[in-house]
This record gives C-alpha cells, structure tokens and sequence, in this order.
C-alpha cells in the first residue's frame, strides 16, 4: 500500500509548514530580542544615540540602587498578597455562584465585566474613588464612622488601595473557577454527605484536590501576570507618594524612556524575569505534592 | 440506612433556605461593590463638573449632561482614535486567528520529531514577561525606522505570538475526531484542504473565543500604543484619552462620557458574544 517512509517524510514537512508562522515569531519576537536584550544590558544605550559597551557595569550598578531593591520588593509583596487573594475571593464567589442560583448567568456575566474595561479613565476613576478628600470610598467610611484614610498620599495606605483595585477583575477568576466546580461529579459529594462528612470536610477533600490543577494555573498566570503590573501605578499615582507604590515594570519604563538607559533597563528586565521564574519554580514545587490530577489513580468506579 | 439519609436530606432542605438566602446576600453585596465603579463612571458623564465630587453623591443626573458626550468625543478625537485602534485592531485579530490556528493544527494533527518540543517552547512564551522583549524588539523596531507606525503591531500579530491562542486552539483540534478527517483523506482531500473545509467550520467556537479575546486585548491595549505611538496622529483611543488630563486639571465629565464610549465596544462585543467568550476562557483553564 504505502510506503511508510513517504507518508512520514510529508507529514513532516507539512507538519513544520503548519508551525511555521510560530517559528518565525518565536526567532523575530522572542529569542532574537532576547539575545539582543542579553547585549543590551551590557551597554549603555540612550534611545536614539549609540550603544556603548560597558561590560557588567549595569549589572553592578543595579546592585547598589536602593530604589530597585525597594521597587522590586513592594512588587513581590504586592503579588504575594494580591494573587493568592484573588484565588481565594474568585473561589469563595464561585461556589456560592455553584449552589443552583437562579439568575446566575447574570451575575456571572455583570462578575465578569470589569476584565473587558479597561483603561486610562478608569484607572482616573479609581484615583478619585480613593481620593483622600472627596473620594467614595472615604465617605462611605466615614459613614461608618471611620475617619478618612490618606489612600493615595500616605505610603502606608497607597499599596493596599492597589491590592483593593485588584479585586474589581476578581470576575476572570470566578468563571474558571465556576466551570471547575461544575465539572466535579456530585457523586461524590453525595457520598460523602452520607458517610457524614461535613461542608468544610468536604471541600477540603474533595472540592480542594479536584479543582486543583486549575488554582494552580491560575495562580501561577496570575503571578507571572502581577509581577509586570504598570498600568495603574503609572496613572494613578506615578509611582508615588515617594515611590512607595513604583512597580518594578514602571521603575524599567522609567529608565528606559524617561533616563534614557536603555541599557540599563534591559539588565532590570533580565533580574525580572529570573525573579518571576524562581517564583514560580517555589510555587510549582510547594505545590506539586498536592496537586490532583483526576485520571492518574487507578481505574474502577467509586 | 433509609431513615438516615430522609433525616440528611431534610437536614439538607432547611439549610438550604437559610443558606440560599445568605449566598443572594453576599453575591448582591459583591456585585454593587464590583459594579459601583461602573455606575459612577455613567453617572459622572452626564453631569457638569462642578457637581461630580458632591457628596452625597447624587447617583441619576437630572437632567442629564448629555453635551458631555460630544465634548468629549471631540476632545479626545475620536475620528482619528476610531481609524487608528481599529486599523491596529482588526488586522492584528485576523492574523492571530489566523496564524494561531495554523499553527495550533501543526501541534495538534502532525507528528514530527521536535513537536513536544516546540510545543514546550510556546507554552514558555505564555509564562515569559513581557518585559524581556519589549526593549530590545523597541530598538529594533527604531533602528528600522518602524515607531511611529502600525507595524510594529502588525508583525508580530501574524507570526502566531500569542501562545495563550495556541494553546486554546491546539487543545480544541485535539478533541476533535478524526473521523472525519480520515474519510476525506480516503476520498483524496489534502491535508490543506481538510484544514481549510473541514476543521476550521467545526472550531467555530474556538476560534470566535480567540478573535474575542484578541479584539479585546488589542482595544483595550495601552502599553504598546504608548511606546510606539508618539504622533498624535497616530494614537489609539486609550492613548487619547490622556488628552483629558492636563498639568492644571482634569476635564472630568467629558473624559468619562469618553470613557463610556470607549468601553461601550468591548462591552457590546462581549454581551452579544458571551458564551463563546466564557467557554473560551474555560477552556483554557481547565483543559489542562
């Protein structure tokens, strides 16, 4: 019939002509500027001029600039709290959401709907939500009878105004987490409740392991994703009061374009990125003891 | 055993409206808080700027501001905004979807040695910051005389960058039987054909998932448009509306009415577009 040889040949041509596209994208846009990045931070390159080479200049200049250490640290505090928050939140919504609501299409969509809406006057919305005199959330406190929190001028108080900002896109969360509970056959909750476990017993030993390859999906998304936070800190406070809310990403914006050290910002980016993948390397083996992939035990029903 | 699981069961039911009545407390509590950032923005569109920071605030404007629209629009020019984000936006949506899928369907359907590999290597490009690229691929882009124009949006969009979309589209080939595809070679298709005919018509789902996803992200996108885009010509929506923000004061009514308007697009797409953009999302997060 066939020859073997021939089917394998063209589908392997075929094959890489269909992954083409990606090979080039990957050498122009990943690898290729990521060797020239390599390159980069060993010079000193204002933007329009010529790059000079310094050697590892950049590199030990980083290590005695206070404001990058203290730029990079608010920024893994940041994430560390903002991330897992966010899971916990997205998932406290969605089981309730799970519980056989009526309209909850409804309130999964209106849930959703900040993650579609970004932008500049937005992040200018929140400025004024937070804003110290006659911002909303400062009168609703003082309803209460809280006094008026100094949100965006206080450096204790500027980091967690972002970690609430956070929260407006818990909605992204929620569906995944949503489509993940409905996915758990209830057999097993039924089984359960009948040997007598109760609600929290059984979301630690079912709810928890089932959903689990998910939360760490998005857990790990999530801090690759919040480590390069810019946006709002550039807008809403620029960095400030006193750099105390100067994310690391808009730190690297700064220098590369405002300084004009071009170099200088890609030896950043590099530190950046090693930081992120020592991260999530900590995350993935924390995890992994713990993380269920339903499938992988031994087959037979319940 | 069968009066205990009538006594659990009836357990069950009481809880349940206490319980049920609890969840509805929480979720609406949840949702004014998630909504209300919203609702002012609305709000403070139509009104005049001196009344914007009153407080209490006075939620429904009456009469409405409604000339804070067309002041905004004009402010923020968006004529010129519209032309560039969407000449930016539907080109780059097109070539993802595109290129994506090509390349998804290449992971999915062919053997070759170096597959899993490559297919390693996007998945590492899902997780790698994107600050790494952005200044080296800037330098380049200037050394090749390129800011200032769409292209540097343009490239990348076709050579398949996004590996979340690759991912997202390989995963559903995957799942798709290859009955069919078998049938057809039988009958002589070509593989490009059984590509083109056969698989793509079939992953409608997927692929309006990644032309959703991707309109959004290129409207919505701020940081690209800000290095790239310095002529005031050439800016996108977003960009313009910094134009509201001056060093003395911020024209606030009209910026929000702008605002809203701007918004209005992804929000409209989604509305219309919701289940494919909530299976999309799902379906990257659980298929694992």
């Amino acid at each position: 019939m066939f020859r073997k040889g021939s089917i394998k040949n063209r589908s392997s041509i075929q094959g890489w002509l269909y992954i083409s596209p990606f090979i080039i994208g990957f050498l122009l846009f990943y690898a290729g500027p990521m060797i020239f990045a390599a390159y980069i931070s060993l010079t000193e390159w204002p933007v329009l001029g010529k790059p000079e080479f310094v050697g590892l200049l950049n590199f030990e200049n980083m290590l005695s600039d206070d404001l990058l250490w203290e730029s990079l640290r608010l920024t893994i505090v940041y994430t560390l709290i903002v991330v897992p928050l966010n899971v916990i939140v997205g998932l406290f919504l969605a089981i309730l959401l799970n519980q056989k609501i009526r309209a909850l299409s409804f309130f999964r969509t209106l849930f959703y709907i900040p993650s579609v809406i970004t932008g500049v006057a937005v992040s200018i919305l929140w400025w004024t939500v937070f804003n110290t005199e006659y911002g909303l959330l400062n009168s609703l406190l003082q309803e209460i009878g809280i006094p008026a929190i100094p949100w965006l001028t206080h450096t204790k108080w500027v980091l967690p105004a972002f970690i609430i900002i956070s929260l407006w896109q818990v909605g992204g969360g929620v569906i995944i987490y949503l489509a993940g509970l409905q996915g758990i056959p209830t057999e097993l909750y039924d089984a359960a409740s009948i040997d007598g476990a109760g609600s929290w017993s059984r979301f630690r030993r079912i709810t928890l392991p089932m959903l689990s390859p998910v939360l760490l999906f998005t857990l790990v998304l999530g801090i690759i994703g919040t480590f390069q936070s810019f946006t709002n800190a550039l807008i809403i406070t620029n960095g400030g009061p006193s750099n105390a809310s100067l994310f690391y990403v808009l730190y690297i914006y700064r220098n590369a374009w405002a300084f004009n050290r071009m170099g200088y910002a890609a030896a950043m980016s590099w530190l950046l990125f090693v930081v992120i993948l020592v991260v999530t390397i900590i995350v993935f083996r924390l995890t992994s003891a713990r993380v269920f992939y339903p499938g992988s035990t031994v087959k037979g029903g319940l | 055993m069968g009066f205990r699981i009538q006594k659990l069961l009836s357990n069950m039911k009481v809880m349940s409206a206490f319980q049920r009545t609890l969840t509805y407390i929480v979720l609406i509590a949840a949702l004014i808080l998630i909504m209300f950032p919203l609702v002012w923005m609305v709000s403070a569109s139509l009104k005049p700027n001196s009344q914007i920071f009153t407080y209490p605030p006075k939620w429904i404007p009456w009469p409405p501001l409604l000339s804070n629209y067309p002041s905004g629009l004009e402010t923020l020019k968006f004529g010129v905004g519209l032309r560039n984000t969407l000449l930016i936006t539907i080109p780059c949506v097109i070539g993802q979807v595109f290129s994506c899928s090509l390349v998804g369907y290449g992971l999915a359907r062919f053997r070759f040695r170096g597959r899993d590999a490559i297919f390693v290597l996007v998945l590492a490009t899902m997780m790698l910051p994107s600050q790494v690229t952005f200044i080296p691929t800037y330098i380049i882009f200037s050394r090749l005389g390129l800011v200032d124009t769409f292209w540097p949006f343009w490239l990348p969009a076709w050579a398949a960058t996004s590996g979340f979309n690759i991912f997202l589209l390989r995963q559903f080939f995957q799942a798709i039987s290859t009955e069919i595809e078998d049938a057809a070679r039988i009958d002589g298709a070509s593989e490009f054909d059984i590509y083109w005919r056969i698989i793509l018509p079939l992953s409608k789902p997927a692929l309006t998932a990644v032309a959703l996803f991707a309109f959004v992200a290129y409207w919505n996108d701020f940081f690209g448009p800000l290095i790239y885009l310095p002529s005031e010509s050439n800016k996108t929506l977003q960009l313009l509306l910094m134009r509201f923000r001056t060093t003395y004061t911020t024209d606030w009514g009209p910026m929000m009415a702008a605002q809203v308007v701007i918004s209005l697009v992804p929000l409209l797409i989604f509305f219309f577009a919701q289940r494919q953009f909530i299976q999309g999302v799902v379906f990257t997060g659980i298929k694992e």
